[in-house]
């Protein structure tokens, strides 16, 4: 039983870590149908911005740790708005070529991040509590996955209310059914693309940093690592649709961690065949929009 | 008297590559409802579209006098060009008020006169666009183009797939709003434009091959036959 809860835990808290990620992805491809390569350098950057930020007021302290997701989160808002900015908008209804200049600057950040910060991962260390582990029906479940869960919590009813509640929030969801139509109401669509995708930054920015406490460690690579189950969360939820993308995120990652604890360690296969089934039977996503 | 609120000169627009209308050349009166018709496939929607610069064009395009090619959509729109499209394009995700509040452009916009117009909508406020009925999305669509105060109307077969009934309240509706600005309308029912429009245009192969008051094409068995492919007392 205790081996069960904390299988399922676990997968919560690591869903909620790709949520992180993948939220920005899907609604980036939702709104300007790019698929962003590069979203897992904003997560990586903002990582090791995070990491610094820590290590300059106290990696142990809680301030330190509040502040360096804070950090994580600007830091990734800004480099994806740049992006935007700089790469994509002159490349705009271009789509192969903006694929292809997201999966230059990826490649591109990992060898700059690697000159900068090294090839060897960075041990990572935070506030003592991170290292504890709380019971639960008997299962000792370590505490980063409940920083996980609520920050993921957190993100989604930002989020939420924003997309609900806000006019920029009503363009983006309407600028995800039918874009034209936006700008056919007069309205600069062009404009919450910026938005958009500083959002996803932010939010895989947070990611990012919660990640290298999760894994205790920050590289070069642990954006590109988180990446493609990010990609395959998006595509199992639904292309566009940040519901979906929150329900793929739970299905995938506990799937994944069921079937590597009773399965002899083949989570990642599972996860593969999963998003095989979903292309195959519904190829559009669980709660995405038909083509 | 005062000079056509749109002029557009050999306009050539093209879908993907496919050119789709050839070289079409007409004005839009500074007042009344100016019908654009033809055969289907004729070229009369990607005519609205290349106007509006939702798809790939040229030539020029004047609106009041100024130059409107070169803009992007929005900027079209934003000089008061209000567009209700073909197949209504309602946002099925948002609700009617959303879909409304999007397409508010001035600081206070006419929404008394949307409400009087379409009353059902105001009581469906908070449902969703996309489970509405056709003919609910279609006040919606038309709606949206007339909360604001517009210079010009394009509007895309406005009853198409709707019930009679239906069709004759968008069409009030249409002649409500046509007494306070100008429309280009695409329109397949022939009875809805002899009701509403004053002047009309015929599109056949991308190209404007009639032009006169609505009347006079569509008393004409004979034109409306060779020109459109039905009669116009057929069709009623």
């Amino acid at each position: 039983m205790s081996t069960l809860v904390l299988t399922l835990i676990i997968g919560l808290g690591l869903g909620a870590l790709y949520f992180l990620v993948a939220s920005g992805l899907s609604l980036i491809y939702g709104l300007m149908h790019v698929l962003n390569f590069a979203h897992g350098a904003f997560l990586t950057l903002s990582a090791f911005v995070g990491w610094a930020v820590a290590q300059a007021i106290g990696v142990s302290t809680w301030g330190g740790f509040l502040l360096s997701v804070l950090a994580g989160a600007l830091v990734g808002a800004v480099f994806a708005a740049l992006t935007e900015l700089i790469l994509i908008r002159p490349l705009y209804e271009r789509h192969i070529e903006q694929v292809l200049v997201t999966v230059g600057l990826s490649f591109a950040a990992i060898a700059l991040f690697e000159g900068v910060w090294g090839t060897d991962p960075i041990t990572v260390t935070g506030p003592a509590w991170l290292g504890q582990t709380t019971s639960v029906l008997g299962a000792s479940i370590p505490n980063k996955y409940w920083v996980l869960i609520v920050a993921a919590g957190i993100v989604l009813a930002g989020l939420v209310l924003f997309l609900k509640k806000t006019r920029y929030g009503m363009i983006i969801r309407a600028g995800v059914e039918n874009r034209a139509m936006v700008t056919a109401l007069g309205i600069d669509v062009r404009r919450s693309f910026t938005l958009v995708f500083a959002i996803g930054g932010a939010a895989a920015g947070i990611g990012g940093v919660l990640a290298m406490h999760a894994m205790t460690y920050v590289s070069a690579h642990l954006g590109s690592t988180l990446l493609i189950f990010a990609f395959i969360v998006t595509v199992v939820g639904g292309l566009g649709s940040l519901t979906g993308a929150a329900v793929a995120s739970v299905l995938v990652a506990v799937l994944q961690q069921v079937a590597n604890t009773y399965l002899g360690g083949t989570g990642d296969f599972i996860v593969v065949i999963l998003l095989a089934v979903v292309l195959l039977v519904r190829p559009a996503g669980l709660m995405g929009k038909r083509a | 008297m005062s000079g056509p609120i749109l002029q557009v000169r050999n306009l050539r627009a093209s879908i993907a590559g496919q050119q789709v209308v050839e070289d079409v050349s007409f004005d839009v009166p500074a007042t009344g409802i100016t019908a654009v018709l033809g055969r289907n496939g004729a070229g009369k929607t990607s005519t609205l579209r290349g106007i509006l610069g939702l798809i790939s064009r040229r030539g020029e395009v004047l609106l009041d006098g100024e130059r409107i090619d070169a803009l992007s959509t929005h900027r079209i729109v934003q000089r008061g060009v209000g567009y209700v499209p073909e197949d209504r394009e309602v946002f099925a995700g948002l609700t009617v008020a959303e879909n409304l509040a999007l397409a508010e452009r001035q600081r206070e916009p006419r929404r008394d006169f949307v409400a009087q117009l379409f009353p059902d909508l105001v009581a469906r406020r908070e449902q969703r666009a996309g489970t509405l009925s056709g003919g609910q999305q279609q006040m919606v669509s038309v709606a949206r183009a007339l909360l604001n105060d517009n210079r010009l109307l394009l509007v895309d077969e406005p009853t198409k797939g709707l019930a009679p009934k239906i069709v004759t309240e968008v069409a009030d509706a249409l002649a409500e709003a046509a007494t306070t600005v100008p429309m280009l309308l695409v329109e397949q029912n022939l009875e809805v434009v002899r009701s509403l429009a004053d002047q009309a245009i015929v599109i056949a192969d991308g190209r404007v091959v009639h032009t006169g008051t609505a009347s006079e094409i569509l008393d004409d068995a004979n034109l409306t036959r060779r020109l459109l492919g039905v009669s116009a007392e057929e069709h009623a």
